[in-house]
């Protein structure tokens, strides 16, 4: 397919230079293709969003320049912030918890000290191969009051099951299905980092007495820190753009999780409900802006932390 | 496994390697039982499903009578939706991983003018919030008249930045810049140096974007719930998430909930078997991309 390059008509007498912007060329064919849909579903994409974020529909004139209008009323709306301060919460306490189960399989997967280790690393990555959409369903279906799991438990214990689908234990029931589904894919991350350390750093380590332990906390677990932060910054994109499990969850708790219970449940009704497609463009800029000033500060914390550990 | 480990008296060892198998096993009966449960939930009809313990049989084994169904409920509609999924899924797997695979070669092997321009703009996206692109996406998409069609989106799956990232490191590790120079010198072109030496060393990273955009696809609920109306082209995720949620509504007096349940485990089932056929391959990708 790049052949066509090479039947330029330079290709005669001058035939070093041919071959020099040939070669010039070849990375940018190589790109082309990847570059060009890549600006067709995410530049051009944002760039109109951007541009519908500035107008407002009116009813007398149609659509018309308001500039940040639509910006001030989206910060100014309390259903953005009540869903920010779901996410939040549900980000400060599941995404620690989910690390560091990930990073303790991990580690004791890596210590190779156990049986069956292959069972275990295939095992636990399953959930993730569950598409999120199912995985919510199953944990829904666990929850209920009518046929679920849980209840017959308690039922059969003659005691009362918690309401897992209440208010107050919403976040916790949403918190512990992004954790069944994440930990093994984190966890297969953090493995791979920890396998990636030299055995000669580990060996000295246990020459020079350490124990297991010791090992792990001082050594490897400093050594993968690049790995962490990664996966430390996935979960909180992935946090702050809650969607599947929440709207699986809006079927069977309407009371509890109503149409802006996180951003992006937000701005989705704000599109396709309300037909407010301007505002919604706006919310989408604004949750952008979060999740890049998040990812930012927590990777230049880290990173100024670790410059100043090492 | 190390020297030390052999060292330790055996006793302290076995107790250790005990312990230790001990604390994942309790992590993996909460990883298995969801599967557990939704394996023995297809298995149950209705009255099964409400009068029987959650993690045991009914005494009606119903697994066949509940496929059955499940195949010709609504004119066997549930068929139409597998062969939508798996469609959408091996095209935006092929053609991401051609792209990536181009593109990261590219990025590794080649010095050129914006280079690492385009690259901090390729991993840039990493961050774009998937769901806040979406709507802009459906908005661009309506305008040129590709809303409810599969190019609606297959064409979004097709870019994988993290994929480009994979290869360029792969690349940058495994392909030798010798090895290059020498098909150049006995006068092979760059595309076919790519695509006959540069792909088959790089088949390992190949292997796992294709594995990982594939599972992107086959999972992908926000995308086709944006873009797709009319339900002859549902991907499964969606289909499964409609009929749930009419049957939590209770809406229709129909008996959903086996349904439901026994398609989620017919629509996992496929890509479980793959990850577990491919286990070698995406382990030792991800592992790239961490590691650098």
């Amino acid at each position: 397919m790049f052949d066509f390059v090479t039947a330029t008509p330079t290709q005669a007498p001058p035939r070093h230079r041919g071959h020099r912007l040939r070669r010039r060329l070849v990375p940018y064919l190589f790109l082309l293709p990847f570059m060009v849909l890549f600006v067709l579903v995410l530049i051009v994409p944002l760039l109109l969003a951007l541009d519908l974020s500035l107008y407002r529909d009116t009813l007398a004139r149609g659509q018309i320049f308001v500039g940040l209008a639509n910006y001030f009323s989206i910060l100014d709306d309390s259903s953005l912030w009540d869903g920010l301060a779901h996410v939040v919460a549900f980000g400060v306490v599941q995404v620690p918890i989910m690390l560091a189960f990930a990073l303790g399989l991990a580690v004791l997967l890596d210590s190779g000290v156990l049986w069956g280790r292959r069972l275990f690393r295939i095992a636990f990555f399953l959930p993730y191969a569950v598409p999120s959409v199912i995985g919510a369903l199953i944990w829904a279906y666990m929850y209920g009051p009518s046929f679920g799991l849980f209840s017959s438990i308690a039922h059969a214990a003659g005691v009362r099951a918690p309401d897992f689908l209440s208010g107050r234990m919403m976040l916790v029931s949403l918190g512990n299905v992004v954790t069944w589904e994440y930990t093994g894919y984190n966890m297969i991350i953090l493995y791979a980092a920890l396998q990636a350390v030299p055995r000669d750093v580990v060996e000295a380590s246990w020459i020079c007495g350490a124990t297991p332990w010791q090992t792990a906390l001082r050594i490897r677990i400093p050594l993968i820190g690049q790995a962490l932060v990664l996966t430390a910054v996935f979960s909180i994109i992935g946090t702050l753009q809650l969607f599947n499990e929440p709207e699986m969850f809006k079927a069977i708790a309407p009371d509890v999780i109503g149409d802006h219970y996180t951003p992006n449940l937000y701005a989705y009704t704000l599109a396709f409900t309300d037909q407010q497609v301007n505002a919604s463009a706006a919310l989408s800029f604004v949750l952008g802006a979060i999740v890049a000033v998040v990812s930012y500060i927590f990777m230049l914390a880290t990173s100024r932390r670790a410059a100043g550990a090492g | 496994m190390s020297v030390a480990t052999l060292q330790r008296p055996a006793t302290s060892l076995r107790r250790t390697k005990l312990l230790t198998t001990a604390l994942l096993a309790v992590f993996l009966i909460y990883t298995l039982v969801p599967l557990v449960y939704l394996l023995i939930a297809a298995t149950k009809d209705d009255e099964g499903l409400f009068n029987s313990f959650g993690l045991w049989f009914a005494p009606q084994f119903h697994l066949f009578g509940n496929i059955r169904a499940l195949f010709t409920f609504q004119g066997g509609i549930f068929t139409r939706w597998l062969i939508n999924t798996a469609f959408y899924s091996v095209t935006s797997a092929v053609g991401a991983t051609l792209l990536a695979s181009a593109a990261g070669y590219a990025f590794a092997k080649f010095r050129f003018l914006g280079r690492d321009f385009l690259f901090a703009l390729t991993l840039g996206a990493v961050m774009i919030p998937q769901t806040a692109l979406a709507i802009p996406l459906f908005l661009l998409m309506s305008k040129v008249g590709l809303v409810n069609t599969p190019w609606a989106v297959i064409l979004p799956s097709l870019v994988n930045p993290l994929g480009v990232y994979l290869m360029r490191v792969y690349a940058e590790q495994s392909v030798p810049d010798e090895l290059i120079d020498a098909a150049r010198i006995d006068g092979a072109g760059e595309g076919r140096i790519f695509a006959t030496i540069a792909l088959r060393i790089l088949s390992p990273a190949v292997i796992t974007v294709l594995l990982l955009s594939f599972v992107a696809t086959w999972n992908n609920y926000f995308l086709p719930l944006v873009m797709l109306e009319s339900s002859h082209l549902f991907p499964l995720t969606i289909g499964l998430a409609d009929w749930y949620e009419v049957s939590s509504a209770g809406g229709g007096g129909q008996a959903l909930f086996p349904l439901v349940l026994t398609g989620s485990l017919v629509s996992i089932l496929p890509i479980c078997a793959l990850f577990l056929a491919m286990q070698r391959f995406w382990q030792s990708g991800l592992a790239t991309g961490s590691v650098k």
